[in-house]
């Protein structure tokens, strides 16, 4: 049935004075009747599916989907029926809600182009229609970086002009550019690491130096919900997964008692090396890693720890250094700090930094640096351009207003959503804000009420989420303003009371309309 | 009332047990008794060993020492301190500050550095910026990529196409989107290492064949057509795909392909083709290995390319009938997990396309150049030329290896520094030697372009005859 999750936690732990600051994460459980009628739902769907199987292969309903060559028809068929069985019959129906085209750049206002289905979304056909300034909440533009005008976008298209798009090398043959080097250095002066090596792709970063760093006859502890690419970068190195809760340290500490103590299943030789992957925000649960205590054990057991900041670079801490600053901790005591420029950096590419003996071997063996093409130099520029407006190298403070607009915009938008009774995952301080929608036929109605009302949000369901646990993603940006803020908060509350989306059982007393202070105090209504 | 029944109930119990027969009695006696033992006996996890006190466990903890999480690197490893390009990496480039012709970069058609190609960028960046800050499910389809899917669909005459932001990543997600554990996969064994890792990654029945050979191709399939007739059923749900590539990387060879179009047709084998050095290389219009052959596209299942060649861009594109090519929309990993391509890339890419299309003899005159060079290497004492002389590719190998691969690697970088130094840009062809499944001999890749003139061309030649006979004699 459902996850055993506790009541609704509200971890403010000092734990042993680990955390130097509270760390309030909640994950409210589902309410039974909503487990309920989303089983029920997903079962009506389920018979309906198999109906309509059956009338296509009756020949009674059209089938849309393209089919194999009449050459190759008595070859071993390529895919099997019931693979496809899902997206036939569920993916299909709400399909409209995704992979949506855009034609403007995705800042906090986005063009949308409007598609049309005539045949229950087997086809779309393009009107030719482009709705204009939807406010874009599905977008990873923490930091605002994502602009065409300004510092970056003019330093961007010096260096286009001067190198061109492609680099047609790779890293270790001659497409080591003087801009990657430029670029690595001051990766390693943001992150406080002695030395980075950046990647053109943040998916390849984990899937071609996870196998580098670990082989057999090692020991990979990976957390419930990894990313994708952490997942593949494990399978394809050889060692061995174990997998812990999520966010669990207690599952952790077990695990790494147990591999200690009993070594290798049935040679019981020692592990050759234990390594721990983690992510800084998990972007489908909205949560924060607990990096004190997983430093903790690491340094007790003797572990190595890989960090994936995808989403927490730039977004979390008082400089936007990411997890490691928002907790006050040394970048040293993380083994290897990985992270992607896709999301606060308005760019694209992957990194990886820490001590200088790590990143020489990396240089030395990684798959990227051997086999594939160096970051493109248009893209680098921009990294730095925005690396340096955070850092506050360019003179300005506007790095810094970025990021306090940013934990702003967290705060208010979390508190208000609690308020109006949503069930909202995740951690106080994360910019993505799970909303609860649990029942299959509120993820297409979700997303559409939303994009009538010019809001594109972002809806996901199995098999990205548990099935019954289906949510609509809100990913903040220090370019919302105030106003995009209420506005779509005004909007989000009329369609919570149209689908009946206010499940919680534990709303939030409202504050008084206060400024962000952290030294302000609740007053409670009676 | 409800005592009154319960009272005649128990009066009935009590009854049927005088009247019971005893072996009955006595049996659930035992039952009960059973019962009540296993209730009240310990449980037992099996995969704890209960003969570890807490104290031991705690000195185990405390024994074990981890390996280092990287081994030292040598400080002069070669492939440690990489060559340092200041500017653009164009026909004319900068190595650790001395200007050089460019024999080294894959940039067939000189694309890299056209205005035009340039300024379909620009445009693109004034309008979008630079990143997509997100995936192509939520939000990060633009215009330009559709617009790109379409025409290279057109270019290749296909129904459809797909992109991807790295070229790395797009063979090695396609092949796992349809090749799944239990299905048999017939591979070159000088596959390129995103092919490797690609088969790795679907967990399949890997079948290596003799570079090139198809007989030894055709040998393992009847091998499997035997086990085949051994077990129907399983052979009924079982997939089986050949992967080969257009032009391989690691030998300049170019695959054959219209036997592996009957081989296909004979033993029902899906083709999957790896054309990332022949797209835009070989064929009358620049089409690939196809058109060279002249073999009808629809009978390739999926052709797979990256666009870091010829179209000078970044990134890398799929392309085939809809059936085949629609699934890795679901199903692709590099597709679905990753950010979509910078916009400003693709409209460089779309642009280079319409280069391609309106200058067809681009690729007569590569041809041209490649032959030319082809010929003019040949007779260097000590090296031999590995390739086509069609293909852009080539690889100099030595003819005579010294016996150790470190003293073989050794002497090919001091070929490389003293053209180098002579202003001919040239580098060795770098593999991981621990990860490739057949790992190529050390070799120097020379690459030709059409922006190369007929003078530095044979300037590059005599340049590495020369050095070649003082390094190796």
């Amino acid at each position: 049935m459902t996850r055993p999750r506790p009541h609704t936690i509200h971890h403010v732990t000092q734990n042993g004075g680990l955390y130097k600051r509270p760390f309030n994460e909640a994950f409210e459980e589902t309410p039974m009747l909503v487990a309920v009628l989303t089983y029920v739902g997903y079962g009506v769907l389920t018979l309906f599916g198999y109906l309509r199987d059956f009338l296509r292969h009756l020949r009674i309903e059209k089938c849309h989907r393209a089919t194999e060559r009449e050459e190759q028809k008595d070859f071993v068929s390529l895919y099997q029926d019931f693979e496809n069985f899902y997206t036939r019959n569920l993916y299909m129906r709400i399909r409209d809600n995704w992979n949506r085209p855009i034609c403007s750049v995705p800042g906090a206002r986005v063009d949308i182009m409007e598609r049309q289905s005539h045949d229950y979304n087997w086809s779309f056909k393009y009107t030719g229609n482009i709705i204009k300034g939807v406010i874009n909440m599905g977008s990873y533009n923490y930091l605002g970086f994502a602009r065409n005008t300004g510092a970056c976008q003019e330093a961007a298209a010096r260096v286009l002009e001067q190198y061109g798009v492609g680099v047609c090398s790779t890293r270790q043959e001659i497409g080591n550019l003087d801009k990657h080097e430029e670029l690595e250095k001051l990766v390693a002066s943001f992150l406080g690491v002695e030395a980075a090596m950046t990647y053109g792709m943040g998916f390849a970063t984990n899937s071609m130096n996870i196998p580098a760093l670990v082989g057999k006859g090692c020991l990979i502890l990976s957390d419930e919900l990894n990313h994708a690419s952490l997942v593949l970068g494990a399978r394809l190195s050889g060692a061995t997964i174990r997998i812990f809760k999520h966010n669990n340290m207690q599952s952790l500490e077990k695990l790494l008692k147990d591999a200690i103590v009993y070594g290798q299943p049935r040679t019981r030789r020692p592990w050759k090396k234990i390594l721990i992957l983690v992510e800084g925000i998990y972007s489908m649960e909205g949560s924060i890693v607990r990096l004190p205590e997983v430093i903790a054990l690491k340094k007790k057991y003797k572990a190595y720890l890989y960090l994936d900041e995808a989403h927490s670079i730039g977004a979390l801490g008082p400089t936007g250094r990411g997890v490691v600053d928002y907790f006050g901790l040394d970048p040293e005591d993380v083994d290897v700090m990985m992270g992607t420029f896709t999301k606060s950096f308005g760019a694209s590419g992957g990194y990886i930094g820490g001590k200088k003996e790590l990143i020489d071997y990396l240089r030395t063996h990684s798959h990227s640096a051997v086999y594939a093409t160096s970051l493109s130099p248009p893209v680098v520029e921009q990294i730095v351009t925005s690396m340096k407006c955070i850092m506050g190298q360019d003179g300005t403070t506007l790095g810094k207003e970025c990021i306090q607009q940013l934990a702003e915009n967290t705060r208010y938008f979390r508190r208000r959503l609690k308020e109006m009774g949503f069930i909202i995952y995740g951690n106080e301080d994360s910019p993505v804000v799970p909303l609860m929608l649990y029942m299959p036929a509120k993820i297409g109605a979700f997303g559409r009420e939303m994009l009538k009302r010019n809001i594109g949000v972002v809806v996901v369901g199995f098999p990205a989420t548990p099935i019954i646990e289906s949510r609509a993603r809100f990913c903040l940006s220090a370019a919302h303003t105030r106003e995009i803020l209420d506005t779509a908060l005004k909007e989000i509350d009329e369609v919570g009371d149209l689908l009946q989306l206010k499940y919680s059982r534990h709303r939030l007393v409202p504050l008084l309309d206060r400024p962000f202070d952290e030294t302000t105090y609740e007053e409670t209504e009676d | 009332m409800a005592t009154a029944a319960e009272q005649w109930v128990l009066v009935e119990m009590v009854q049927a047990l005088y009247e019971a027969p005893a072996y009955h009695l006595i049996l659930e006696g035992i039952l009960i008794l059973w019962i009540i033992r296993l209730l009240f006996s310990k449980t037992y996890k099996l995969q704890e060993r209960s003969d570890l006190t807490v104290k031991e466990k705690e000195e185990l903890i405390e024994e074990w020492q981890p390996e280092p999480l990287v081994p030292p690197v040598p400080k002069d490893h070669p492939a440690l301190n990489y060559n340092i390009v200041s500017g653009p990496p164009s026909h004319s480039i900068v190595v650790n500050g001395k200007k050089c012709v460019n024999f080294a970069s894959f940039n067939f058609l000189g694309l890299l550095d056209n205005p035009r190609v340039k300024a379909a960028a620009l445009a693109s960046l004034k309008k979008y910026g630079v990143g997509t800050c997100g995936p192509r499910g939520f939000y990060g389809t633009f215009d330009v990529h559709l617009d790109l899917e379409d025409r290279l669909a057109k270019f290749m005459k296909t129904e459809e196409a797909i992109i991807y932001s790295y070229g790395f990543a797009t063979i090695a997600s396609a092949i796992p989107a349809y090749s799944k554990r239990g299905d048999i996969v017939f591979a070159d064994r000088a596959a390129c290492f995103a092919i490797q890792k690609g088969l790795q990654a679907s967990r399949s029945d890997i079948k290596l064949f003799k570079h090139n050979d198809m007989a030894d191709l055709e040998r393992l399939l009847k091998e499997q057509e035997i086990e085949d007739q051994k077990n129907p059923r399983k052979a009924r749900v079982t997939r089986r795909f050949i992967v080969a590539e257009g032009l391989y990387v690691n030998t300049g060879a170019i695959c054959p392909l219209p036997e592996l179009v009957k081989l296909k047709y004979k033993y029902k084998a899906r083709i999957f083709l790896e054309e990332s050095l022949s797209f835009g290389v070989l064929g009358e219009h620049g089409r690939g290995v196809t058109e060279h052959f002249g073999i009808n596209i629809d009978d390739i299942d999926l052709i797979s390319a990256n666009m870091e060649n010829s179209l000078a861009s970044i990134g890398g594109f799929c392309c085939g009938r809809s059936f085949v090519i629609d699934h890795q929309r679901l199903s692709g990993q590099g597709y679905c997990f990753s950010a979509s391509l910078p916009p400003l890339l693709a409209a460089a890419a779309i642009e280079a396309l319409n280069i391609m299309e309106e200058n067809p003899g681009l690729f007569a005159v590569l041809k041209e150049k490649c032959k030319r060079i082809h010929k003019a290497l040949q007779g260097i004492s000590g090296l031999k030329v590995v390739g086509e002389s069609f293909s852009p590719a080539l690889h100099l190998q030595l003819e005579e290896s010294t016996g150790s691969r470190e003293k073989d690697i050794k002497l090919l970088q001091e070929i490389v520094n003293q053209c180098m130094s002579r202003s001919i840009a040239l580098t060795q062809a770098r593999y991981l030697e621990k990860e490739e499944k057949c790992l190529p001999p050390p070799s120097i890749r020379v690459v030709v372009t059409v922006e190369q003139t007929e003078e530095e061309l044979e300037r590059a030649a005599a340049t590495i005859k020369e050095v070649a006979q003082a390094v190796l004699l």
